[in-house]
């Protein structure tokens, strides 16, 4: 059985976590263009190298971000998602003047 | 063994036939060059010599022939799935798959068995029966079978309702089949080399030549070649190729997990799959039960296998024929999907001009073969994407026109 290291709750076994795809840039979705969107949403790099991904481990609702190797299933490193966002992001609506940045 | 049987061995009177001949160089340019030789790349390129008369045309394959997905996938054929557009095109590839072994003198061991999608809960039979009515509407022959249905046509099913999930009815295809995936891929292959295509084996694309927006010219480990078409058909590292050329792909690669037992007097004629249990088996010619279950849960480029796989699918393959607890589990395998967002295949034009793709084949991609090959054929050969092709276009999703096929296997719905 597969065991994934989580920053909160030690090391557990790989059922009970959730995969939840790379770690990806999020365009703002109030001045985006749609093409910039569609990529974002349904593009994926999907490469065969090492990778940082979202894990969450489910019990505990735990959201981290694992470096993972796509070609061997290694797992290099794990560490909270605190460490790369330190900011709390602000999705509030745009200004009425931005409202028309879509194509 | 007799020592005299050696002497036939180096006898001139009984020469081996040789289905592909010793590859020659690789000449500086092609019309067309086919990346990828699987079924698909293979099917594409006969029937481009065969129904358009292009035979300047190149197969390369890193590996060898029909290496990948071909020969890892659990040989199934059916058209009952869920989208219009999907039910047309895979309706296409079954009749097509039915004159197979004729039209290439070699008995692809097509056997056609009737497909059972059962159902455990009222959500599935609600998505059997919808099924079921697009199917008909598309001429497919499909219908909902109910416990009384099911026992006649496959008796050894545990219909009792003493299980975890019992058995409420099931969405029968009478026309879904199984075929030899290797036997598909030595037809085409060998019909393309007799018609003039060059197959090239242990031949690896490192980089595309690309001018002002369109391919001009493949980098192999055996030299740059010139190319004035180029299609990628190598679904398991779709991702990556497509990269070479300079785009990125709606696809995930995910293993998808297989396993057969050992063989067993023949007792089970329809092929079963349970979308719910994910499951899905059906007995070879040869008597080994093939089963497969779902795609592993995170992205992945190795064919490992794991535990979980296996203790999951056998357990579920326990409560539908309780008997097989004795049967030992003979080999295992894995293949690379290439997952989609919408469950449908990735087919057609590209960012890049005059390159062609073929990928996005999930859980769906053997039986798609025929089809596939013949349409995207056309496709080279005309310069247009036909009708048949075009929902399942690269930009359906920058047009937010996805096909949801929830009748694809092996994906919870």
């Amino acid at each position: 059985m597969k065991i994934l290291n989580c920053p909160l709750n030690g090391p557990r076994n790989v059922q009970e976590f959730v995969y939840g795809g790379e770690v990806g840039e999020m365009p703002d979705p109030a001045t985006c263009t749609d093409a910039d969107w569609a990529d974002f949403i349904f593009l994926e790099e999907n490469r065969k190298a090492v990778i940082r991904e979202w894990w969450c481990h489910a019990p505990t609702n735990f959201w981290f971000i694992a470096e993972r190797d796509t070609a061997s299933d290694e797992v290099l490193r794990t560490y909270p998602a605190s460490e790369v966002y330190k900011e709390r992001r602000d999705f509030a609506a745009p200004p009425e003047e931005k409202k028309d940045g879509g194509a | 063994m007799p020592l005299g049987l050696i002497k036939y061995a180096f006898s001139d009177r009984y020469p081996a036939r040789r289905h592909f001949p010793a590859a020659k160089d690789l000449k500086p340019s092609y019309d067309i060059v086919i990346v990828g030789g699987g079924g698909h790349g293979l099917a594409c390129a006969y029937y481009l010599a065969k129904e358009h008369g292009i035979t300047d045309v190149a197969v390369l394959e890193k590996g060898w022939l029909a290496s990948g997905n071909t020969a890892r996938n659990t040989a199934i054929v059916r058209s009952n799935y869920l989208t219009p557009e999907g039910v047309r095109f895979y309706d296409e590839s079954v009749k097509l798959y039915r004159e197979l072994s004729g039209e290439f003198d070699l008995n692809i061991l097509y056997s056609e068995r009737g497909h059972l999608t059962l159902a455990h809960t009222d959500a599935a039979m609600r998505t059997s029966r919808w099924r079921a009515e697009v199917n008909k509407h598309m001429g497919v022959d499909s219908m909902v079978a109910y416990p009384d249905d099911l026992r006649r046509i496959c008796p050894e099913l545990n219909m009792s309702r003493d299980v975890r999930y019992p058995i409420l009815g099931a969405l029968y295809h009478p026309p879904g089949s199984i075929a030899r995936h290797d036997g598909v891929a030595w037809g085409y292959g060998r019909g393309a080399m007799e018609r003039g295509v060059e197959i090239h084996q242990q031949t690896e694309v490192t980089g595309f030549r690309i001018e002002k927006g369109r391919v001009v010219g493949v980098e192999t480990d055996r030299g740059t070649i010139k190319a004035g078409k180029v299609l990628q058909a190598v679904a398991g590292m779709s991702s990556e190729v497509a990269r070479m050329a300079g785009f990125k792909l709606p696809i995930r690669s995910i293993p998808l997990q297989a396993c057969v037992s050992e063989p067993v007097k023949p007792f089970l004629d329809p092929i079963i799959v349970s979308g719910s249990l994910h499951v899905y088996v059906s007995q070879t010619p040869r008597g080994e039960l093939v089963m497969g279950g779902s795609v592993d849960p995170y992205n992945l480029y190795s064919t490992r296998s794991t535990l979980d796989f296996k203790e999951g699918l056998l357990a579920h393959m326990l409560e539908l024929f309780p008997f097989l607890s004795k049967a030992k589990v003979l080999r295992q395998w894995a293949g690379i999907s290439d997952m989609t967002p919408d469950f449908s295949p990735v087919m057609g034009e590209t960012p890049v001009e005059n390159y062609y793709i073929d990928a996005g084949w999930g859980t769906w991609g053997f039986k798609a073969t025929p089809v596939c090959g013949k349409r995207m054929a056309e496709t080279l050969a005309t310069g247009r994407v036909p009708d048949i092709l075009a929902p399942f276009a690269l930009d359906r999703f920058a047009r937010f026109h996805q096909v949801g096929e929830k009748g694809a296997a092996s994906v919870g719905h």
